[in-house]
């Protein structure tokens, strides 16, 4: 029932836009984050004190961007992964694929939110 | 539920038919993109909870993500990322033709406008951390 809903027409093109959106976000704004809080903070080529962070991190606009950012990524990975599942590796259960994948990325997004707004 | 047979011969594909072709591997592993770019989800998601917890839980988070083990996979996630952010370049004049005037935008303007995009929301984001 959930999978039909999910690969049902109705919303599929909502889908393949939030897929688009998210690949957009991920080309332009992912490098320079991962670059930034994987390896220039961690290993201490540059420094942002706590509170700097926090004060960014705590403004509603930032949480706004960042909520929109990671739920449009999240949708973008799932539904590329679930065509790689169909195409790469040949699986059958589309179904059932379908409903994994967006289902992971709906539980990503609801932690997305109680993360960026409990901070 | 019983599908009907198909009337046509299929010839069966193997799983591995994509090693083939550089064309082809180049294709599989854009598209295996997907993974890491969630997986830096999750990283910016835990990093965002540990400076809500505090300045101890913001140091603990930093010295796992210098752990050996943390850098060497976030070094293939973000090189999976910078081939997601090419590929997707090039690819979007293929998407969609911009028209200007009547004219379609070159290709090549449309990539270049968007590495300057790239660089523009970079330098916001180095400016608004480390201010």
């Amino acid at each position: 029932m959930t999978t039909r809903t999910v690969t049902g027409r109705r919303v599929e093109p909502l889908v393949w836009l939030m897929f688009s959106g998210g690949g957009v976000v991920a080309a332009v704004l992912l490098p320079s984050l991962a670059l930034l809080f994987a390896f220039a903070l961690p290993l201490g080529w540059v420094s942002a004190d706590h509170a700097q962070l926090a004060a960014v991190l705590g403004h509603p606009l930032t949480a706004l961007v960042l909520l929109g950012s990671f739920v449009l990524m999240l949708v973008h990975s799932a539904h590329r992964f679930r065509y790689t599942l169909y195409d790469g590796l040949q699986l059958k259960m589309k179904g059932t694929i379908a409903g994994v994948c967006y289902g992971a990325a709906l539980i990503g997004s609801l932690a997305a939110v109680w993360i960026l707004f409990t901070v | 539920m019983s599908t009907p047979l198909p009337r046509t011969y299929v010839r069966p594909v193997s799983t591995w038919w994509w090693v083939r072709k550089r064309s082809y591997f180049v294709f599989v592993m854009r598209e295996l993109s997907s993974i890491f770019v969630a997986w830096l989800v999750v990283y910016l998601l835990l990093l965002v909870r540990a400076v809500g917890r505090g300045g101890a839980a913001y140091q603990d988070f930093l010295d796992w993500a210098a752990s050996p083990g943390m850098l060497v996979l976030n070094l293939v996630a973000l090189g999976f990322v910078v081939l997601h952010t090419v590929t997707w370049f090039a690819l979007t004049p293929q998407a969609m033709a911009l028209r200007a005037g009547g004219r379609v935008v070159p290709p090549a303007l449309v990539v270049a406008s968007q590495y300057v995009g790239l660089a523009v929301v970079s330098a916001f984001v180095y400016w608004l951390v480390t201010r």
